[in-house]
């Protein structure tokens, strides 16, 4: 799957979830400070990222991961 | 304080200076009240989700409200429908009432439920069901816990005095009003909102109190179906909604100057002790329950000149209540009128809206009518206004509420002070 491609699911996961817009929603964008989202926030946007990409990502995985490219990276190590 | 402001046993008097509703009779004072004059029920085919698998039809539902305005776009995903209707209605109370002006502190919340966020337990059932419990979603509890527009009314007020939530089906709306009476009174708390919220009419529950028998079974004649006191009553019709008022020390109103809708002089609450949901034979409980509240409230029965009745249209809540009154009151009872013609059941929002229409009925000197009402029970003695509103000359009302479990709440309201 192509980085850009990745990028695009997971913006839209992010709009339905964390209702921002689209354009707020870069590599470098933040899950706290930038995207306004709290724990129970995160928690369902990686809900979201295991349904659109149909993989599983335990809680351990998510140390380290802060920003929109941290979890592109992260799925992408999971689907190849 | 001025011996003015303090009732027959020197407690702080109180008074309503906001008011909000989220109904099917409307979604705005003006809109609703004119509504429920007009005596034209509200209850339709459920146009909200698909009923065609059910066997209960028909209802009276909150239609064309938007709660993102209140809660913004990301927020409102956040709390259940029973929170939307709730926290709207009571942010429309405060806008109404204006700034009361008081220490967050001394600012309380009193919320009434019967059963919280049930749409998200049916929804998030459906998904652990279907997926398994780890896509059960992280906001389950907090939308759906029974005291979440509790919570999310003093978050978004900013209000840190006392929070709570009660739970005492469809009986909690007055529950709710009289507790805030008590947090007033007691000199905890100098502003209140209260009121009752119920977004529960969902598949489960519809077809859960169709299979008590405790609907009416009218699904062709939706509009004919909520009669209460009527003799052809046969159940009632479920409905959601939700209405909120702001409570204050009179004193503390009258020195900002503030609107006043009428006064908030007794309360009583007890249960019948007899049976989790048939009311106790004769109405003895709701009888002792409304005299509870006379008394509270420093009267004789003779001074109170309207009942804005439990009223919901079924066989065994009508007659006894019907009963209950004449057992008070004799047979020269003042006029009563049941609101749940035009608006359906609306479960725990029940008392709160029948407040809001008692206070509005002292207003503007009107009784409205019972919808679809013409000809009483054999023997039956109350003067149901019914057909078109009645004029009268304000006077206190009751205003009743009884629940399954056996839980009564009755409360008193008077015309505003300056009206009297």
């Amino acid at each position: 799957m192509e980085r850009t491609e990745a990028l695009n699911s997971i913006r839209e996961v992010a709009v339905e979830v964390l209702a921002v817009e689209p354009d707020q929603v870069t590599e470098e964008a933040r899950f706290k400070e930038d995207l306004n989202a709290d724990s129970l926030d995160l928690v369902e946007f990686v809900m979201g990222i295991e349904e659109k990409f149909d993989v599983s990502v335990p809680e351990e995985e998510l140390d380290g991961v802060n920003t929109v490219g941290d979890a592109v990276t992260l799925v992408l190590g999971k689907v190849g | 304080m001025s011996d003015a402001y303090l009732d027959h046993k020197g407690r702080p008097r109180i008074v309503v200076t906001g008011i909000g509703v989220k109904t099917p009779a409307g979604n705005d004072v003006d809109t609703f009240w004119s509504r429920i004059r007009s005596g034209v029920s509200t209850a339709d085919r459920i146009q909200g989700f698909d009923t065609s698998d059910l066997s209960v039809h028909i209802g009276c539902e909150i239609r064309d409200f938007d709660p993102i305005p209140y809660f913004g776009a990301k927020e409102v995903r956040r709390v259940d429908r029973f929170t939307q209707a709730g926290f709207a209605a009571a942010a429309d109370a405060l806008a109404d009432a204006g700034d009361p002006g008081a220490d967050p502190a001394r600012c309380a919340v009193v919320t009434g439920t019967g059963v919280g966020g049930i749409w998200t337990y049916e929804e998030q059932f459906a998904i652990t069901h279907a997926k398994g419990h780890d896509r059960v979603s992280p906001f389950f509890v907090p939308m759906m816990m029974a005291n979440a527009c509790a919570g999310t009314i003093s978050m978004n007020f900013g209000w840190t005095g006392p929070n709570i939530n009660i739970t005492t089906a469809c009986a909690a709306g007055s529950h709710a009003v009289g507790e805030a009476m008590r947090l007033v009174r007691d000199g905890t708390s100098d502003v209140v909102v209260a009121g009752g919220t119920e977004v529960g009419m969902t598949p489960m529950t519809l077809s859960a109190f169709g299979r008590m028998g405790a609907l009416s079974g009218r699904e062709a004649d939706p509009e004919h179906a909520s009669r209460p006191f009527d003799i052809d009553r046969d159940g009632f019709v479920m409905g959601e909604g939700a209405a909120f008022m702001i409570l204050e020390r009179m004193d503390r109103a009258i020195a900002r100057n503030a609107k006043v809708y009428g006064e908030l002089i007794g309360y009583g609450r007890n249960a019948d002790a007899y049976h989790i949901t048939a009311p106790s034979p004769g109405g003895v409980g709701a009888a002792a329950c409304m005299q509870l509240a006379i008394d509270d409230a420093g009267l004789t029965n003779a001074q109170i000149g309207h009942i804005n009745a439990h009223g919901t249209s079924t066989p065994l809540n009508d007659a006894g209540e019907a009963e209950a009154i004449t057992k008070v009151f004799g047979e020269q009872a003042p006029p009563v009128t049941s609101t749940k013609g035009v608006t359906g059941h609306l479960i725990a929002a029940a008392g709160a809206v029948e407040a809001v229409i008692s206070l509005l009925s002292m207003r503007d000197a009107v009784i409205p009518p019972t919808a679809n009402y013409a000809r009483g029970d054999e023997g039956a003695t109350i003067d149901v206004v019914h057909g078109t509103e009645r004029a009268w000359t304000p006077a206190p009302v009751v205003s009743n509420s009884f629940g399954f479990g056996g839980h009564n709440a009755s409360i008193v309201l008077a015309p505003a002070p300056n009206a009297q």
